[in-house]
């Protein structure tokens, strides 16, 4: 089971806004998701290793070689974003009164 | 002569005896599309340009006498999860709804290397999260078949179009089942290979552990031109993989094939119409000489489950990236919102971008992987997928193939299952165990249910698409 404090908990680290009535809803419905995720609680898994990938794959490896076409391919880039500043992504202030 | 009616073998035929042009094809779909499109919402994107210049360009080589490969002028549409560069790539999220691809997907690049034509980028259930296409944030698609159905999902509008000759043949995604689930609906056939079997470089990531790209097509014969252009190993995906060398990939003589039938996937649930529908191809195949016999894959029940705990736990990592800043949908300069700090935007660029699902998704991830629950939830659901891969592995040391269901229903109705999120979830039950296990396995219609069509699903060892596509094509042959 779930609180509603644990959800909004739970939405703060996903930085996901939601509305008071959006969480009230999140709460039921989690509840009944978890509870059918418990089924999982009758499979003895202390003998099994975790499967984090289905065909099994090796780390690969590359020179770390200049990329000619660097600035063409980020100034395709930068042009998605919503706001720049002199080839750089701009963001908010971190703190409310930006004086920080 | 329909030219939309046409496989891509048999246009293939047809341009290289210049009995029409790639133009005429080319224009033959996106008229289709005009008439169609509204009434079925397949595609997000047309893009009737590329597609003009494309299919002029192979004209030209036809015309100089060169050769052309088998996908050259043979319209495609394009799940709108896969970038084509410079055009508009939505993922059916109003959080991309303005977002143009800055490059070409590796799947793109090898299909525009064949000469293919672009129709344009298909409707699909946001981020690829749900089996209905109804979790589109710009409308739902439509069952060709029955307009107050749904076409099956995440890749709904590539199925559509399949079904509806608004394309010749699709690119669409699986995870859980959202190629063969929709061609199940759709009456097409949809392979999802095996895992990193193809690139996803250049696919906008659910599920990374998960996630497979793959074909939509009208027959089997198509669906194997697709995926041997499309496969291989990429450097640009790490996770990409050569096949393993000793795969059997073909298939023994009809009278040795040994088809195990699994009797987990015929339960209570499942259609009593689907399971005759399925036993008699079964039958079909035995009649030609197979043996059949019943396997039991044991961990069936808890594959839902695992897969609902994975999918979201991988899902809040990877929706992370769509943040308000570096693109798609922000309220940075939004005059509604003042004096917004980070967090603020944070906050309520995702709120306002991201669709019901996708949030329910974020939550159970981030509940999943935060502290003092990873191990009860995420950790747990990996190990059972260990369980459920042994179960495959040990039915393929008896069996050569796997015959089952592809869905326990035909095409429901829009708005039936919306509410309910956990019924949704359970339209996977058949083939989400083989995205987990990373298998091999395609759907074909097997019969129709009150003109619902009903997929067949062939299930194969790793890296065996080459015996799943005979044995399949072999049903096809003889329906």
């Amino acid at each position: 089971m779930i609180s509603k404090k644990e959800v909004k908990h739970i939405a703060k680290l996903a930085r996901l806004g939601l509305s008071e009535k959006e969480m009230e809803k999140m709460e039921k419905e989690l509840s009944s998701i978890l509870e059918y995720f418990e089924k999982l609680k009758e499979v003895d898994v202390s003998q099994v290793e975790p499967t984090f990938h289905s065909v099994p794959i090796e780390n690969v490896m590359r020179e770390d070689e200049i990329n000619a076409k660097r600035k063409e391919q980020s100034a395709k880039l930068l042009y998605l974003a919503p706001e720049t500043k002199d080839g750089y992504l701009k963001v908010k202030s971190i703190f409310k009164d930006g004086s920080n | 002569m329909d030219l939309t009616e046409l496989t891509i073998s048999q246009a293939h035929k047809g341009l290289l005896k210049k009995e029409f042009s790639a133009l005429d094809l080319c224009k033959a779909y996106l008229d289709r599309i005009k008439n169609r499109n509204k009434e079925i919402f397949a595609y997000l994107t047309v893009s009737e340009k590329l597609a003009l210049s494309q299919a002029q360009k192979v004209d030209e080589m036809i015309a100089k006498g060169e050769e052309i490969p088998l996908l050259a002028g043979i319209p495609v549409a394009v799940k709108d999860l896969l970038m084509v560069k410079d055009l508009k790539c939505t993922a059916g999220s109003k959080i991309l709804e303005n977002y143009i691809a800055p490059y070409d997907a590796t799947v793109i690049k090898k299909l525009k290397a064949q000469g293919a034509v672009i129709l344009g980028k298909t409707n699909m259930d946001e981020f690829a999260m749900g089996a209905s296409g109804e979790r589109s944030a710009f409308g739902p698609t439509k069952n060709p078949y029955d307009l107050t159905r749904v076409p099956g999902g995440s890749s709904s509008g590539s199925a559509a179009a399949v079904a509806d000759n608004m394309a010749c043949y699709a690119l669409g995604t699986d995870t859980g089942g959202s190629i063969r689930q929709p061609s199940s609906f759709c009456g097409t056939v949809g392979i999802k290979p095996t895992y990193g079997a193809v690139s996803r470089y250049g696919l906008m990531a659910m599920c990374c552990s998960l996630d497979h790209v793959g074909a939509i097509t009208k027959t089997v014969e198509d669906a194997k031109i697709v995926f041997d252009s499309i496969k291989g190993k990429d450097p640009l995906d790490s996770t990409s993989v050569e096949p393993i060398s000793n795969a059997k990939t073909e298939m023994p003589r009809i009278n040795e094939l040994k088809i195990g039938i699994p009797k987990e996937y015929f339960i209570e649930g499942i259609d009593p119409e689907v399971e005759r529908l399925v036993k008699q191809a079964v039958k079909k195949y035995e009649q030609m000489g197979a043996k059949v016999e019943e396997i039991s894959l044991p961990h069936t029940e808890y594959a839902i489950a695992t897969y609902y705990i994975i999918v979201p736990s991988e899902i809040s990592a990877n929706m992370a990236r769509y943040d308000g800043i570096k693109y798609g949908y922000s309220t940075m300069k939004s005059t509604k919102h003042k004096s917004q700090d980070l967090l603020d935007v944070y906050l309520k660029s995702r709120a306002e971008g991201f669709g019901e699902e996708v949030r329910r998704r974020i939550i159970i991830g981030t509940y999943a992987l935060s502290s003092g629950y990873y191990d009860a939830y995420y950790l747990k659901a990996q190990k059972v997928r260990t369980l459920i891969k042994k179960d495959f592995e040990k039915a393929f040391e008896k069996v050569d193939i796997i015959l089952a269901p592809t869905t326990p229903t035909p095409a429901f109705k829009i708005g039936e299952n919306v509410s309910d999120p956990l019924t949704m979830y359970l339209c996977d039950v058949f083939t989400a165990p083989l995205d987990l296990a990373g298998l091999p396995g395609i759907s074909i219609p097997c019969g129709k249910i009150n003109n619902l069509p009903v997929g067949l699903q062939v299930i194969g060892n790793y890296f065996e698409e080459d015996k799943v596509f005979q044995v399949a094509q072999i049903f096809e042959e003889n329906k």
